[in-house]
């Protein structure tokens, strides 16, 4: 099983890559909706990449309140 | 060559590649054609009167296409299929209105929204919704009159009226109920929550997951296989297997109307229209 460093690492490359952000701009600390500049609609692709990526379900109400990667990349390791 | 170019979607009628075949059931020559209804209402194709007028051009115009074996349901908008029922103009009419006009409007709309859907919901053609993106509330219950649903790998499908104190009101429940059965309804119902096309497709919701961008694509071969059928004996194969639970649709406009007469639902309306929240529409 990847430990929570990799799980977080592959969220900021699949982040950069899918919103075209360099992904040395990107650290596990941050407010995601602010660093990628997403709107909710845009979470929710985020979301849905995340989950054909690391074959979870996630359900969006565990979202509610993360705002940034690391948050997000236990909520995703909790379920590997 | 479009048939019908409106502000909010479009659609165009096209011979079925494989119409140059022999019917596989008749063995006569067909012309079966296809019908594409394309959505295409910035930002989310939001559902709301003039998407509701154009529907019914639709509606109104499908049995004049005596050869269609086939409809295909799709999106042009970019961020998916449509995110439902247009809140801001649902709450915006609302505000203009007493109570009593207000309870009487949301009824009219209802009444209207459930003629279009029963109509494609009992088309005698195939139905295919080849589905991307935000496929939520409304937009969910356009995609649930179709008999199948072929979607790409960023479809996302949700119920979210619960967190505006309401039930999905075009239909949606008593569809998904007949389709798939109650406890699927109750999850999904009942958290809000949204799920992706893979887990689509393990419930059965789903037909076909395609790669991205790719569910038209599917649907046009799927729609092709189609239309190698006799059409009588598939129209009457649907009616057998595609009963409309007319009486749970009766009592879902009914149970709406009710829910909508609540201050809770202005509330909820009011804050998601006026909402400067990061997640909207998560619920």
């Amino acid at each position: 099983m990847p430990t929570l460093a990799d799980t977080t690492e592959q969220i900021l490359n699949l982040a950069a890559q899918h919103f075209k952000v360099p992904r040395e701009t990107l650290s596990a600390d941050d407010d995601f909706f602010k660093k990628l500049d997403i709107n909710s609609l845009q979470a929710l692709e985020l979301l849905t990449r995340l989950e054909n990526h690391f074959h979870v379900e996630l359900p969006d109400y565990e979202l509610q309140g993360v705002t940034d990667f690391r948050t997000l990349a236990e909520r995703i390791q909790s379920r590997l | 060559m479009t048939d019908f170019r409106g502000k909010t979607l479009s659609w165009t009628s096209t011979i079925a590649p494989s119409s140059g075949n022999a019917s596989m059931a008749s063995g006569t020559a067909s012309s079966a054609s296809v019908i594409e209804l394309a959505l295409h209402r910035p930002p989310n194709n939001e559902i709301g009167s003039e998407t509701l007028a154009e529907l019914e051009k639709f509606a109104a115009a499908l049995p004049s296409y005596k050869s269609a074996q086939a409809l295909i349901i799709h999106s042009e908008i970019q961020s998916g299929f449509s995110a439902g029922a247009d809140l801001r103009e649902l709450y915006e009419q609302s505000m203009k209105m007493s109570a009593s006009n207000r309870a009487a409007g949301v009824r009219d709309f209802l009444e209207r929204i459930h003629r279009v859907m029963n109509a494609i919901d009992a088309a005698p053609l195939t139905t295919i919704a080849a589905v991307h993106g935000i496929t939520f509330g409304g937009g969910f219950e356009l995609a649930l009159t179709c008999d199948i649903i072929i979607a790409d790998r960023t479809a996302r499908f949700c119920f979210p009226e619960l967190r505006l104190g309401l039930i999905p009101g075009f239909g949606g429940i008593p569809r998904l109920k007949r389709d798939l059965g109650n406890a699927v309804v109750r999850d999904l119902l009942l958290t809000g929550r949204s799920f992706n096309a893979t887990k689509a497709q393990n419930i059965g919701l789903v037909s076909q997951v395609a790669a991205e961008g790719q569910a038209l694509q599917l649907a046009r071969h799927t729609a092709a296989q189609i239309a190698k059928f006799d059409a009588g004996t598939s129209a009457a194969a649907k009616r057998f297997i595609k009963p409309i639970p007319e009486a749970e649709l009766r009592w879902e406009i009914d149970l709406f109307c009710e829910l909508f007469a609540r201050p809770a639902v202005e509330a909820g309306l009011r804050k998601f229209v006026e909402s400067t929240e990061a997640m909207p529409y998560l619920p």
